[in-house]
């Protein structure tokens, strides 16, 4: 697989998550994405930046192409040196919120993307990445 | 801009989200709405988000919670011109807008509130008997 990385944004403020949404629609527009898996894209990138923003403390995203094959994709990687997450698999669970959140975030984020993967450990940080491929 | 405008058209209020908010900017506009409702008087608020390309976990708990504090306030919600593309990924994520009044566009959406206005009136009229 060929990957290249395009950017890297800073998600430090409310603004920097806007500021995801229109780097991830930009780059999904040139691929040829369709204006329902953009949209689905967008809005699963919203949600994990938000997070890297207010739980881990900030970070930033990379975005990357990828070629495998005939097939074309973009990966999105948040990363944060944050408080980690210690049970995995409760923070993924719907309606699971430690900030009064709706806690769809993780979860509905997996839901929108073809890829999902996240790693984390307490005291170290989060890394979740994310792939759509068109 | 740093603040959504909120107008009055008759007993309503209508807001039209033009811009991708972000999330304080999401918060002022739930605080200033709810204000709004208790110093006009209203009886109804209208949000129209068809410029909206995606709706988020957070922004559908804001109109949510709009919905909800108009209810108290005695005031009903109405989400206007939602786009397809949109309602598909809002369900997908899991956000259950089922407290909320929806309308394909502001001009239905201003029918079906007068339309309330005047059976809640109505209602009032035979309490007061
Ligand atoms: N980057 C992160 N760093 C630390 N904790 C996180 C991170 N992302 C998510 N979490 C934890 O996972 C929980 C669930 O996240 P999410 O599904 O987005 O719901 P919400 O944001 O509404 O709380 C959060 O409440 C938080 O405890
Ligand atoms: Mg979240």
């Amino acid at each position: 697989m060929l990957t290249e990385t395009i950017e890297t944004v800073p998600i430090r403020s409310s603004e920097d998550i806007v500021r995801v949404r229109q780097k991830v629609r930009f780059q999904a527009g040139a691929m040829g994405m369709s204006l329902i898996d953009q949209t689905k894209f967008i809005t699963a990138a919203s949600e994990i930046a938000r997070n890297t923003f207010e739980y881990g403390g900030g970070g930033e995203l990379v975005m990357e192409t990828l070629r495998d094959g005939a097939r074309r994709g973009l990966r999105l990687t948040f990363l944060d040196e944050g408080p980690g997450i210690a049970d995995i698999e409760q923070a993924m669970r719907d309606h699971f919120t430690t900030g009064g959140g709706l806690g769809l975030g993780l979860g509905g984020a997996k839901r929108l993307v073809n890829e999902f993967d996240i790693e984390s450990r307490p005291g170290e940080g989060t890394r979740i990445s994310l792939i759509r491929w068109k | 801009m740093d603040k959504i405008p909120i107008l009055k058209v008759g007993k309503c209020l209508l807001v039209t989200i033009q811009i991708d908010m972000h999330d304080r900017l999401a918060m002022a506009l739930q605080d200033d709405l709810t204000n709004a409702i208790v110093t006009s008087r209203a009886k109804g608020v209208l949000i129209d988000v068809s410029a909206l390309e995606i709706v988020d976990s957070f922004i559908g708990r804001m109109l949510s919670n709009i919905a909800s504090a108009s209810r108290v306030l005695d005031a009903v919600t109405i989400v206007v011109g939602m786009r397809p593309h949109v309602a598909i990924t809002l369900v997908e994520l899991g956000v259950q807008l089922s407290g909320i009044q929806t309308a394909r566009n502001v001009d239905k959406g201003l029918e079906t509130i007068s339309r309330l206005i005047e059976q809640s009136e109505s209602t009032d009229a035979y309490g007061d008997d």
